[in-house]
């Protein structure tokens, strides 16, 4: 794969804009600000998927047979399944023989200082703390570069707590009963179509272990990246909190702007054990096409958590700029007494994005909870739609749902849609649905440009304080990054 | 400041201003009296550059610029306020966030500097004070769950903070019980200004016992009918409407 050739094809195509249109290209550079490509050597598969490509991958990273047959069972299921048809989506045909599931930048880092500095550049232009920057910011991060991660920060520091959190290549390597306990436990290998071909295929992730009492003494941050083209990302994920342990952790994402369509098709697991408690916040920013819904990103994911334990609590917070098309559902499975879930999103879609996200609460334990936040913000001719499961089981006695799912419109040729699924089997439950749609109203828009606020910053200002409620469960740093991305991706939405 | 000269407005296909002019200073203060669907709403969202309100003649100059070929926001930046007859609800957006945006707005737009937090708090603080206005206010989203009464205080409150050149005050009295009506009255006079022009909009005289206007104008099918001072106004709440419609026919024939 020529990484070059794809940096030069976006020059050339700004070369024929005349000069006098310097202005507007610079806007529509401006909306998409992580769309470069890093010119750096890389070490990828052809395309195609068999047994061999699977092996390969799993020899390539140095695993022991286990994981090597785990792969091949899931790659063996996988065959026998099609993809989800069910989802309000217009998906073209993937070509699964079309995609490589391998890239890594050539050189192999053993350290965080033999990484190549373009790839430091790079995420200095995301805007990642991976350097020195890091240590200021108390913020330890895992960066996934296509298919590898390239380094870890705070390694000495989060070890002295007993954390553990590297990637999942090394996890396999240095932590192989952690990950065999509880690799494929939250979200088997056969769970959906999407995470069985993970499964077979995954290249790396974040490995995330806080043991017993520990409170995960600063917020953990992984950065996914997809650079190379013609390739797929498949990282895994997994967080292991024991028994009355706490963590943060966030995750962003961008990918170069290309015309063709390149799949994510990630898979999340969390496990909280008694009274621990995980909070996993995601500002997806992958690129989402351009205004024709040429390009972008397929980001089919799968993320679910388990409240293992009594008293156990995961948050999901997401906010979903990013994406051709999103296929997603973090979920929390309450199996322990007295545990909690909660979800908290904002989904964006605009110009041809297609999205349809929400969450699903699956009430096992007693005195269970959950709490749904959901918002949706359709602009251009984006698709939203809402689809959640709230299930009551039949031991599950005392559960308790809050779900609220508001939809905004911006202008005439959006949609919003919401597939709220109740399934409850136990007579003490109580389920509570409330959902709105509304519009950015002309009142509004005339009422903020009366004081002055331009049309655009209005826009932003609206949609901003529609969003309150969920920008307010996102750690500092990001809820500040969110608005931003936010005002970004509704360019040109108005006027 | 102002000068409105033989304005013809369509709203909907509809004309409904019919060649209203009107002059006003810096300094003073005029108010528009008139029956309900006279078109005295209509003026203040043209002057505040509502969409939909069609300018088919006449001229609007504002501080020696074409006022109706400025956007919305560039009036305001300009120093033109329009407290709403319905003030508009901004779920989530708190207000002191709000009133913040909308200053530095147009102040960048005039080339001045932007305030910062603390600049900015001090001068609510100052503001407040003046009104006698509880700070609960601020942390509210903008209109969010207001009462009537609220709104027009937050209303007045926006229009002190933001300091216009020329405030129209659009039946800022409407629906207010007579402390509130006080507490608007007051912030408008504590306002007043020998380089500030208000255009008081109403439909009852009461105000005008707390406003004292220099000018009162009746407005009647779109244009301004009969124009004097205060005392025009009393004149009106003795003999009602229909006595101007009268005098108008009377003059007319």
């Amino acid at each position: 794969m020529n990484i070059a050739s794809a940096g030069n094809a976006v020059q050339a195509a700004e070369a024929v804009v005349s000069p006098g249109n310097e202005r507007i290209v610079e806007a529509m550079n401006r909306r998409y600000e992580a769309g470069f490509v890093t010119d750096i050597a890389t070490d990828s598969l052809p395309p195609g998927l068999d047994e061999g490509v699977v092996r390969w991958i799993s020899k390539r990273k140095g695993e022991p047979e286990w994981m090597t047959d785990w792969r091949l069972a899931a790659y063996r299921h996988w065959l026998t399944m099609h993809s989800p048809e069910w989802a309000k989506l217009r998906i073209g045909a993937i070509d699964f023989q079309a995609i490589s599931y391998f890239a890594a930048p050539k050189q192999g880092p053993k350290s965080l200082d033999e990484v190549d500095p373009k790839l430091l550049e790079t995420y200095d232009k995301l805007g990642v703390p991976l350097h020195e920057r890091a240590k200021l910011a108390g913020v330890a991060v895992d960066a996934v570069f296509d298919s590898v991660s390239v380094g870890t920060t705070f390694r000495k520091e989060l070890a002295e707590a007993g954390v553990i959190f590297c990637s999942m290549s090394e996890a396999i390597r240095e932590h192989p009963d952690l990950v065999r306990r509880y690799i494929g436990s939250v979200v088997p290998q056969g769970d959906n179509f999407f995470a069985a071909l993970n499964s077979a295929v995954f290249s790396d992730g974040s490995f995330v272990f806080i043991p017993k009492g520990v409170r995960c003494p600063m917020e953990l941050s992984t950065y996914f990246r997809i650079n190379a083209g013609h390739t797929g990302q498949f990282e895994r994920t997994l967080i292991i909190a024991e028994e009355g342990a706490s963590v943060s952790y966030l995750e962003g994402c961008t990918a170069p702007m290309r015309d063709e369509n390149q799949l994510h098709a990630a898979v999340v697991e969390l496990v909280a054990l008694d009274d621990a408690s995980i909070k996993y916040s995601t500002v997806q920013n992958w690129y989402p096409g351009d205004e024709n819904g040429v390009g972008g990103i397929y980001n089919f994911v799968t993320k679910r958590g388990d409240c293992r334990g009594a008293r156990s609590k995961i948050i999901w917070t997401q906010v979903e700029t990013g994406s051709a098309i999103t296929w997603k559902y973090p979920s929390c499975v309450l199996r322990g007494d007295d545990s909690t879930g909660e979800f908290h999103s904002v989904a964006l879609t605009h110009h041809c994005q297609q999205a349809d996200t929400g969450t699903k609460m699956i009430h096992i334990g007693r005195n269970t909870k959950s709490k749904i936040i959901a918002k949706g913000i359709s602009a251009g001719r984006g698709q939203n739609t809402y689809r959640g499961l709230v299930k009551v089981e039949k031991g599950a006695v005392g559960a308790r749902n809050y779900t609220q799912c508001d939809s905004l419109l911006i202008g005439k040729r959006c949609g919003a849609h919401t597939f709220p699924y109740i399934e409850v089997k136990h007579p003490s439950a109580i389920v509570e649905h409330e959902a709105t749609t509304s519009k950015i109203s002309d009142e509004q828009m005339f009422y903020c440009r009366s004081r002055g606020i331009s049309e655009e910053d209005a826009v932003s200002l609206i949609v901003d304080g529609f969003c309150k409620q969920v920008f307010r469960e996102l750690p500092m740093e990001f809820a500040v990054e969110a608005k931003k991305l936010l005002e970004v991706s509704l360019e040109g939405a108005v006027g | 400041m102002l000068k409105i000269e033989n304005l013809h407005v369509r709203v909907g296909g509809r004309e409904i201003l019919k060649g209203l002019s009107l002059e006003a200073k810096a300094g003073e203060v005029h108010a528009i009296m008139g029956p309900n669907g006279a078109g005295k709403s209509t003026l203040g969202n043209v002057l505040a550059g509502r969409e939909g309100y069609e300018v088919t003649e006449g001229s609007v100059e504002y501080d020696r610029t074409n006022l109706l070929e400025l956007e919305p926001e560039e009036r305001a930046a300009a120093g033109v306020f329009l407290a709403f007859q319905y003030p508009v609800e901004i779920p989530g957006v708190n207000n002191t966030y709000f009133l913040r945006s909308a200053l530095n707005a147009q102040r960048k737009r005039r080339g001045e500097a932007e305030l910062d937090s603390v600049q900015f708090l001090k001068r609510v603080r100052e503001k407040l004070a003046v009104l006698h206005l509880k700070d609960e206010l601020l942390h509210r989203a903008v209109n969010e769950g207001f009462s009537g009464g609220e709104k027009k205080r937050n209303e007045i409150f926006q229009m002190a903070l933001l300091e216009p050149k020329l405030a129209v005050l659009d039946e800022t009295d409407s629906g207010l019980d007579i402390d509130a009506l006080k507490m608007v009255a007051d912030g408008v006079n504590a306002m007043r200004d020998p380089s500030r022009a208000f255009i008081v909009i109403t439909h009852y005289q009461r105000l005008l016992d707390y406003i004292v206007p220099d000018f009162v104008h009746v407005l009647a099918d779109g244009r301004i009918v009969e124009s004097g001072d205060k005392t025009l106004a009393l004149k009106l709440e003795e003999h009602g409407y229909a006595w101007v419609a009268q005098r108008t026919v009377a003059g007319a024939g």
